[in-house]
């Protein structure tokens, strides 16, 4: 198409009152929101595989050296693992929340939800921080420091973790909780950009995407941890 | 091209918010009971729920007009599942020869 | 058409719309970073080609006397990582499925054109990472960088090539994302899924691999890192744990990788049988079906490469008899080729010409892989020179065959003019006995014992290794030619019509080169694909181009 053409189709669909927001290639806001959403669920798609591989990982190793695995989680704070998870929900109740408002256009509780979600999600690192300094203080952090002599293994008295087999556990732990703990930074990043486009009312109910596509971005690291939280925090521990 | 109605009523977030506080604080209660065998069974089928509640309402795959979005998280299920079963295939079957 | 004039005046297009570097650097048009990707990965085809250079000189003699032993492993790594990540898997999807991915549907550009130009950024950051790691010491594990030698032995430069990688592999996830994305959501009307060509099929389930597979070697190459820097254990025998993890890690993205290597290419090979046969496809749903089957079944195979690494006896049977299974969907779609040029009317022209090599080859390197796939043979031929072999057929004999077929195909679409004819005939045949001459003794060296990453080997085999190495000079010119003369047209050559093999399909309703947005007014498809019923023979004029 010439540059002419192509500038009276663009000026025809401005009189028409097209979406400030459509992108040129699109050729309704429906495609474009369409096309953007089906964009993150296929990105989250991906992500899920991304974990996944540690979650292979850590299957394979928490069945062969299960007993290792116990005695390495029961380190762990379970209180604060439970509250992180409690806090998480909550935040992809703010989260929602936000969606909504933005569709119904009620600016005070979208602004509201989005601050509240990322306070929510300082809180989840905070915690985690505590955790790791308290795994810090504790020399289970992998590496050239780490020590795990003598750690029973619970329900086997009498008999120790072997602490390279721990080594392997507490290096999955970090890694997987890391790793999750970098989506939730950009994750904050995400919010606080979408609190900016709230507060200069870019976001409508006729153009809320970036919302809606950040908050499925955000309930999927809050799934993440649904599963991190059984899987690292509770092995055996009635033991 | 879907409809975009998926504003769910309030009730229905508050509901599923708190089933899944329940259900973490379900996990964690019976975590310390002595299941056997079947505790880590219990522990993940609670969280599937509690994953599978967030994805159907607070994700809006309940309701999206939009078949694609169940086919694609569907597949990456499928595809998830696969590398850890053909793995195990192998991890599994080790001790057997 | 535009007549034979020799400077006609030039219409406006995507190439002159704007000039200056950053009217590149900055572009979202599709076609543009498919110009930028084209640059890009022929620079690293070079790089990759250098080093395979060095190991068939090393490889002249039984001895080794070119090289140290520790510089030949590095040669053999880079050639592979540099050729695999840098060349193999963006090729075809970046260059031609981003030009003709949107034309081919009827759409103005992908879905998400900043991500795509992000998409290319990635790749020259993770280009330019590899580059400095190749020149300040390289990596000497092998491309597999097994473990625990890559995690715990070796002095090389592991993580900053798994950072380069790393940060390649999110450009192929992005890539394969936004073709997802557009060919759901952006088809013209009327372009159902069953009118759909067949490279868009093609590289739909190629993006399938893309995004499901990458992820699983990002986190690998994570783990990997994280080993290597802290002494984790993850992978080393000494601490607990099983370096068949990695293996199992490492496989399950890089085999299906392979499809991602070969599924475009097959794509292209649909589109020039169909033109250059004036017919359409034989069995095109089966076709069709046949990418999504191979995209699918290819992440049910990957301990294949582990038959002898020590997985259990019970887990290679599982896998040899899957192995097998991906064998289907392949021969299905050779036979439609086939049956295709059936009471077709065949032309030989050059593109048709890499398809034809594209059908011999890829099908000497698919039976190798059932010979592969049986755990009878495969303790004897693996890690050998057979598998080298193997998968060379597939990947050059059928990917790059594929990609120099599509570039010569899409050429007149992409710059507007015609590439000379004959020297591209040339440059198909140079190119095809180069390549035989390379490979097939390889075939047979492995078959007789010769093993692989070797820089040394006993003085019988010298015959074929000489053979070989002849055979990749030859080769080398073969690929030469085609950057010679691509280059000479694009200011020599003569202007192209909008439709030179008045072929089917949306890409050649539009002007050669097109504009920005492609098309004037969105097309309405009515037509099914491939109908060649209607549009004829093909022009009498490119019948008449001669030398």
């Amino acid at each position: 198409m010439s540059d002419q053409a192509a500038a009276s189709v663009h000026a025809e669909a401005h009189a028409e009152g097209h979406n400030p927001a459509l992108l040129h290639h699109f050729a309704e806001p429906e495609q474009q929101r369409d096309a953007a959403s089906l964009g993150m669920w296929v990105f989250l798609a991906t992500e899920l595989m991304f974990f996944g591989g540690m979650f292979c990982a850590y299957l394979i190793y928490r069945l062969k050296y299960f007993g290792d695995f116990a005695a390495a989680s029961s380190t762990l704070n379970t209180a604060l693992g439970a509250t992180n998870t409690g806090v998480l929900i909550c935040s992809s109740l703010t989260v929602v929340l936000a969606v909504w408002a933005a569709q119904t256009a009620r600016r005070t509780l979208l602004i509201t939800s989005l601050v509240l979600t990322i306070i929510l999600g300082f809180g989840f690192l905070g915690i985690k921080g505590i955790e790791y300094r308290d795994k810090f203080v504790e020399h289970h952090v992998p590496g050239p420091s780490f020590s795990f002599d003598s750690e029973p293994i619970p329900g086997h008295p009498g008999q120790f973790a072997n602490p390279n087999h721990a080594q392997i556990y507490f290096a999955l732990y970090f890694i997987m909780t890391g790793l999750h703990a970098v989506h939730m930074i950009i994750g904050i990043g995400i919010f606080v950009w979408l609190l900016t486009l709230a507060w200069k009312r870019r976001l409508t109910p006729e153009y809320n995407t970036p919302v809606e596509i950040g908050g499925l971005y955000w309930h999927f690291v809050d799934i993440v941890w649904i599963y991190l939280f059984p899987l690292l925090y509770l092995i055996d521990k009635h033991k | 091209m879907s409809a975009h109605s998926t504003s769910s009523p309030l009730k229905t977030y508050v509901t599923i918010w708190a089933a899944l506080l329940v259900g973490t604080y379900v996990t964690y209660r019976v975590a310390f009971l002595d299941l056997g065998p079947f505790n880590a069974a219990v522990a993940l089928t609670i969280a599937t729920i509690k994953a599978t509640l967030v994805a159907l309402f607070f994700m809006h795959v309940k309701g999206a007009g939009d078949k694609m979005i169940k086919v694609v998280v569907i597949s990456a299920l499928f595809f998830l599942m696969l590398l850890l079963v053909l793995s195990m295939a192998d991890f599994g079957t080790r001790a057997w020869s | 058409m535009a007549t034979a004039v020799a400077q006609p005046v030039e219409r406006e297009n995507y190439l002159n719309k704007e000039y200056g570097a950053l009217s590149w650097l900055f572009t979202t048009d599709h076609k543009r970073i498919a110009l930028l990707y084209l640059a890009s990965i022929t620079f690293f085809f070079f790089i990759g080609g250098f080093f395979a250079l060095l190991i068939r000189l090393e490889l002249l003699t039984p001895v080794g006397d070119l090289v140290q032993a520790d510089t030949y492993n590095k040669l053999f790594t880079m050639h592979g990582m540099v050729m695999v990540f840098f060349f193999l898997i963006p090729s075809i999807p970046a260059v031609l499925g981003n030009f003709l991915v949107p034309l081919m549907i009827g759409a103005k550009d992908l879905a998400f054109p900043r991500v795509n130009l992000l998409s290319w950024y990635l790749y020259i950051i993770g280009g330019a990472i590899m580059l400095h790691c190749m020149l300040t010491g390289g990596v000497d594990t092998g491309w597999t960088f097994y473990t625990p030698f890559s995690t715990a032995y070796t002095n090389t430069k592991i993580v900053e090539a798994g950072i380069a990688i790393f940060i390649a592999g999110f450009s192929s996830i992005l890539t394969g994302l936004n073709f997802v994305v557009t060919i759901h959501r952006m088809r013209a009307p009327g372009m159902t899924w069953s009118r759909l060509p067949l490279f868009i099929w093609a590289h739909y389930a190629t993006s399938i691999v893309q995004l499901l597979g990458t992820p699983v070697i990002a986190i690998t190459i994570l783990l990997v890192a994280a080993e290597r820097l802290l002494h984790l254990g993850i992978f080393d025998p000494r601490l607990g744990g099983d370096p068949l993890l990695f293996q199992h890690l490492f496989w399950f993205y890089s085999h299906p990788a392979v499809y991602i290597m070969i599924l475009p290419s097959m794509g292209v090979i649909s589109e020039v049988i169909a033109c250059y046969t004036r017919k359409r496809i034989f069995g095109y749903k089966f076709v069709a079906l046949s990418s999504i089957g191979i995209a699918v079944l290819g992440f049910l195979v990957w301990a294949h490469h582990m038959f002898v690494a020590g997985i259990s006896v019970y887990a290679a049977l599982v896998f040899s008899l899957l192995s097998y299974a991906v064998g289907v969907p392949s021969a299905v779609k050779v036979f439609n080729w086939t049956a295709t040029m059936y009471r077709g009317s065949i032309h030989y022209d050059a593109p048709m010409l890499y398809a034809f090599g594209f059908l011999g080859l890829f099908t000497i390197g698919g039976l190798t892989g059932l010979f592969l796939a049986c755990l009878g043979v495969d303790p004897h031929v693996t890690d050998t020179y057979f598998v080298v072999a193997h998968f060379h057929y597939i990947m050059v004999g059928g990917a790059v065959m594929g990609y120099l077929g599509g570039m010569h195909f899409w050429w007149p679409k992409i710059s507007g003019r015609l590439y000379p004819e004959g020297w591209a005939k040339l440059a198909a045949l140079i190119v095809f006995i180069g390549f035989n001459l390379t490979f097939f003794p390889q075939f047979i060296l492995g078959y007789l014992g010769m093993p692989r990453r070797y820089y040394q080997y006993p003085g019988e085999f010298q015959v074929l290794n000489v053979l070989s190495t002849a055979g990749a000079t030859v080769l080398g010119i073969g690929y030469l030619l085609p950057m010679v003369y691509f280059l000479w047209s694009m200011r020599y050559g003569k202007p192209a019509p909008d439709n030179p093999w008045n072929a089917a399909g949306l890409e050649w309703q539009t002007q050669s080169p097109p504009t920005t947005f492609n098309f004037d007014e969105e097309p309405v498809v009515t037509w099914e694909a491939y109908n060649y019923e209607q549009l004829g023979e093909f022009p009498p004029e490119q019948e008449a181009r001669g030398v």
